[in-house]
């Protein structure tokens, strides 16, 4: 018995039709629906963004256990991936996220100036939000867009080949 | 896979199983690899990287060093584990790993027994190259039992492995990433499983340590000496460590065919009761009710002649299921010697009303590893986590492999595997058998017949009996079948004869062998000792069977003998217990601690040694015999309890009482049982009076024994005693429907009483895990002393209802 060749499943003492709310289960469900029944737990990074995004871009402790009793998966499973990836935040975010790369590529074509212009006109520093709550500077690995580094992403959306200015564009777009 | 194929490790030639990882095959070989993830009885994980060899298959050399762990290995493949490549591999893996590592060995519990010291000894450098700040990871509680100091973890998860796969429990977790990622349980909760403390044996470094072990000792200073755990009938193969008189701690023993690689954490943790303070040092007398030193000869003079003097129909021996082999079987003969057949060590058993056609060895009825294989297992009457933690793994394994469990039990476990549970009262705990006998078209006799006959099986019984029967059939081989197997729940039943009854048809009926899962370390080693009123050593029937414990209650006898037990906790029903001591008019107590209620009803109390004081012999749920040696002298004046059992034979004039050491003892009982005798087969068929069916009381008590207060010992560890298990403490657990019904409710304190008896506090708990008609109220536990039978009418109410002249 392993990890790899079976996952270990908990049964939560819970109602699963009490968790979330009807829609989210269902978008929960299309992505469970992908895999093996005895894999459900894989559908566990797409739960976590669904309901990560529900509720205003971050994830409580609740809501965490809340996906372990959906998917029967033990809670520390879930507590390793929502704390392993840099998309989902346990603390209050900001309204908008500006997520800068600063993996090797961006680095070298200039994500530190991009994140010191944005730490300097904004008043915050990386994973701060600013005092009006619109956005969150968190800085972040590879996004995997090198060839137009650097990368910035703004909240669902790339963004490449950015100079102070036109990220500055960016923000300013945001409401 | 199972192609033998020949590889070259390090040039020599070894047999190896297509598949197999090369670190198996060089372990195998005693080649030593060097490893800190991988573990034989754990998934691999290949994360610490530093197994790292060069290999070459079919003459082509891998690219790069590969991990042995995870490197299956093929015909002709050659391995070097110490080729230039190869140790330049672990070196730089060592350095790495030491990066983070601190360098507090001279103050870290696993210095000297470190598998990172001892690999950094042979492979890392003498200097650091790195400048930067280590990292400093905050620490946990992970409760009572296991010490945490997380900087010192290098991630080698095999904590988390053992979590996920051998306890069914994930409790730790690697939580965040690169220079964040950390062991821990996220949010701070006690590690509570059974098994946890194997943790501690698995972390290759410090960062898991025993706690009640922190800062005691160097693992330099000790002598371990090889024993075998006391409690649980599985018989682990422990080591004791010892520094000047005192066991510091308890290590686990590798032994397949008994314990695997673990221990319980009552097997690991009991060693602290070894210092209690109530230890009884010297012997005592009781004059004009105060208790007095005596020296031995007089104390031992005084107990013969009262036992001389005795009616030996009106004296009982009662022997605790962890005494000895040698003590039971030198208890008996003396007991016999002076013509009392009086003696039991079934404490905790209800109804002896089946005596007369319980086999007479009865044991678990096949191996302890064959349980892992036995494609359908029907647990009757067990809280299997907490009788026998080790053999609840076995269990899991085999349910994990698609193997039923089902239980019948007066309320539904917390099991880490997949298992039908029928729960009911202990009445509706019959009807599920019946149920399931009836689902097997058995053909009852006797007592059962309108008992089966009336039953109407359910689907569950029905697949229940289903896969049994089919574990036979379908297997093909003789030796697979399934398995009926009898707990500790079942013998506090109060119809144990019925039940015993019934699984036996069933497991007749299915071809499922019946086994018991034996009360204690050594509970299969008192039967064979003839340690029970109906059966000589070697399990010989005797003609005229003497008082059971059951009877003795009722026999206002005039003498007894205690041996390694306290009246108030470990028998049945203590206050009747307590009552048969109080109206006796000699009471010698031979134990190890001074507890209470012995000073209460003795006249004279002995010491005698503990387990890691005396040699002497366990026999295991299997028949296993095994043998052990005193790892410590017992403290003051006490005696092992079979030099004690000498020298009264001597006193009394008993032939054949001149044993030179406890193995002779040993050797005497091994030549009365020539062929392994053991046999679950009843003696004849359960006996033809009606079953009785009483109306069904409005309440019953279930009252489960739970896993840290099963004996004197135990009781006294107080590591174990502050490790909170769901459901141990004492406390009225009610299903919340009954105690609305009840009109009491969550944490209100209420009047308990059995029997019309005087009634005691206790407070409610909520539980759905207990069924209607059920208030469990554990056995065993400070607080239960007061009460009756485990399980029996009780009676609840609300404190306000106090009546006149109680004090609750």
């Amino acid at each position: 018995m392993s990890f790899r060749t079976a996952p270990l499943a908990v049964i939560h003492d819970r109602d699963k039709a009490s968790l979330f709310t009807p829609e989210i289960r269902a978008e929960i469900e299309t992505w469970i629906a992908k895999y093996p029944t005895e894999w459900k737990q894989s559908a566990v990074m797409p739960a976590l963004t669904i309901v990560q995004e529900a509720n205003g871009g971050w994830l409580t402790r609740e809501l965490m256990d809340d996906v372990a009793a959906y998917l029967d998966m033990p809670e520390v499973s879930v507590y390793e991936v929502a704390t392993f990836y840099g998309m989902y935040d346990l603390e209050p975010q900001g309204r908008h996220k500006v997520c800068v790369c600063n993996s090797i590529s961006c680095m070298l074509l200039g994500s530190e100036e991009l994140i010191e212009h944005v730490e300097q006109k904004y008043g915050v520093r990386v994973g701060e939000t600013t005092p009006d709550g619109r956005l969150t500077l968190k800085e972040v690995e590879c996004l995997g867009a090198c060839r137009h580094a650097p990368a910035v992403l703004v909240d669902q959306t790339y963004h490449e080949n950015l100079s102070p200015q036109a990220l500055d564009r960016l923000i300013d777009e945001l409401e | 896979m199972t192609d033998k194929i020949t590889i070259e490790i390090d040039g020599r030639v070894c047999d190896a199983v297509a598949g197999e990882m090369i670190i198996a095959v060089a372990d195998r070989e005693g080649i030593h690899i060097p490893r800190f993830c991988y573990h034989k009885k754990l998934s691999i994980a290949a994360n610490c990287r530093m197994c790292l060899v060069e290999a070459e298959q079919g003459g082509r050399p891998f690219p790069k060093p590969v991990p042995a762990c995870a490197t299956p290995v093929g015909e002709g493949m050659r391995v070097l584990t110490r080729s230039p490549k190869a140790i330049d591999a672990q070196q730089g893996t060592m350095e790495f790993l030491l990066i983070n590592h601190p360098l507090d060995c001279p103050i870290c519990d696993q210095g000297g027994e470190c598998e990172l010291q001892d690999v950094a000894m042979g492979y890392g450098g003498d200097v650091s190259r790195f400048t930067e700040r280590k990292r400093v990871v905050k620490d946990e509680d992970l409760g009572p039992l296991i010490a945490t100091e997380m900087t010192r973890c290098i991630h080698c998860t095999r904590c988390v492995r053992f979590g996920a796969e051998i306890a069914g429990v994930r409790e730790l977790g690697a939580t965040g990433r690169g220079e964040d990622m950390r062991i821990g349980t996220f949010i701070t909760h006690t590690v509570s499983h059974e098994l946890s403390g194997n943790i501690i044996d698995l972390c290759p470094v410090g960062a898991l340590t025993s706690k009640p072990y922190r800062f005691k000792a160097r693992a330099w200073e000790l002598t371990a000496v090889d024993s075998i755990a006391p409690h649980d009938a599985v018989g682990a193969n422990v080591r004791l460590h010892v520094r000047s008189g005192e066991v510091m701690r308890v290590h686990p023993r590798d032994n397949e065919a008994v314990n695997e690689t673990w221990i319980s954490d009552r097997d690991r943790f009991s060693y602290a009761g070894l210092q209690a303070a109530d230890r009884l040092t010297t012997p005592l007398m009781k004059r004009d009710g105060v208790w007095q030193e005596v020296p031995w000869q007089e104390a031992l003079t005084s107990v013969a002649e009262r036992l001389k003097g005795a009616d030996p129909a009106r004296t009982g021996w009662l022997l605790a299921p962890q005494a000895t082999l040698e003590e039971c079987y030198l208890a008996q003969r003396l007991a016999r010697g002076l013509g009392c057949a009086n003696i039991d060590h079934r404490l905790r058993q209800a109804d002896f009303s089946g005596d007369a056609s319980d086999p007479l060895l009865p044991w678990l009825g096949r191996p302890i590893a064959a349980l892992e294989t036995t494609p359908a297992i029907l647990l009757i009457g067990t809280d299997i986590r907490q009788e026998q933690p080790l053999l609840a793994h076995r269990i899991r394994k085999a349910a994990l492999t698609g193997s039923l469990v089902a239980c019948v039990n007066p309320f539904s476990l917390t099991l880490t595997h997949p298992a039908e549970q029928l729960v009911g009262t202990p009445a509706e705990m019959l009807d599920h058998l019946a149920g399931i006998a009836r689902a097997l078209n058995a053909k009852p006799t006797g007592v059962l017949k309108t008992l089966v006959a009336a039953s109407d099986p359910t689907p569950e019984q029905e697949a229940i009996a289903t896969r049994l029967k089919d574990a036979k059939t379908d297997a093909g081989e003789e030796d697979v079948s399934g398995a009926v197997l009898l707990g500790a729940l079942a013998a506090a039943h109060p119809d144990y004869r019925l039940i015993k009854a019934l699984a036996w048809l069933i497991a007749d009926t299915a071809g499922a062998p019946l086994g018991y899962l034996p009360a204690a370390a050594n509970s299969v080693g008192a039967h064979l000792a003839g340690a029970v009123p109906y059966g000589r050593p070697g399990g010989e029937a005797v003609d005229e069977p003497g008082l059971s414990v059951g009877a003795m209650l009722e026999a206002s006898l005039e003498t007894l003998v205690l041996w390694g037990i306290e009246p108030d906790r470990d028998l049945n029903d203590p206050r009747r217990a307590m009552r048969m001591c109080d109206a006796a008019s000699f009471v010698v107590a031979c134990s190890a601690f001074r507890a209470p209620s012995l000073e209460a009803v003795a006249d004279v109390m002995l010491p005698i040694a503990s387990f890691a004081e005396t040699s002497g012999t366990f026999v295991n749920a299997s028949g296993l015999w095994q043998s052990f040696q005193g790892a410590i002298a017992p403290p003051g004046e006490a005696r092992p309890g079979w030099k004690v059992l000498r020298v009264l034979g001597n006193l009394l004039d008993q032939p054949g009482f001149d044993y030179r050491d406890a193995r002779q003892v040993r050797d005497e009982l091994a030549a009365c049982c020539q062929e392994p005798p053991f046999d679950n087969h009843p003696r004849r068929a359960a006996g033809g009076s009606k079953a009785k069916r009483a109306a069904a009381p409005k309440l019953m008590r279930v009252g489960p024994v739970p896993i840290y207060a099963t004996d004197p010992l135990v009781r006294r560890a107080p590591a174990l005693q502050s490790t909170p298990i769901p459901g141990a403490a004492f406390g009225v657990y009610l299903h919340p429907a009954q105690a609305q019904a009840l009109g009491v409710e969550a944490t209100q304190s209420v009047l308990v009483s059995q029997d019309g008896d005087e009634a005691v506090a206790a407070t409610v708990v909520l539980d759905d895990a207990v069924p209607m008609g059920c208030a469990r109220i554990p056995a065993g536990v400070s607080g239960s002393e007061r009460l009756g039978a485990q399980m029996g009418p009780v009676e609840i109410r609300a404190t306000g209802d106090l009546q006149p002249g109680e004090t609750g």
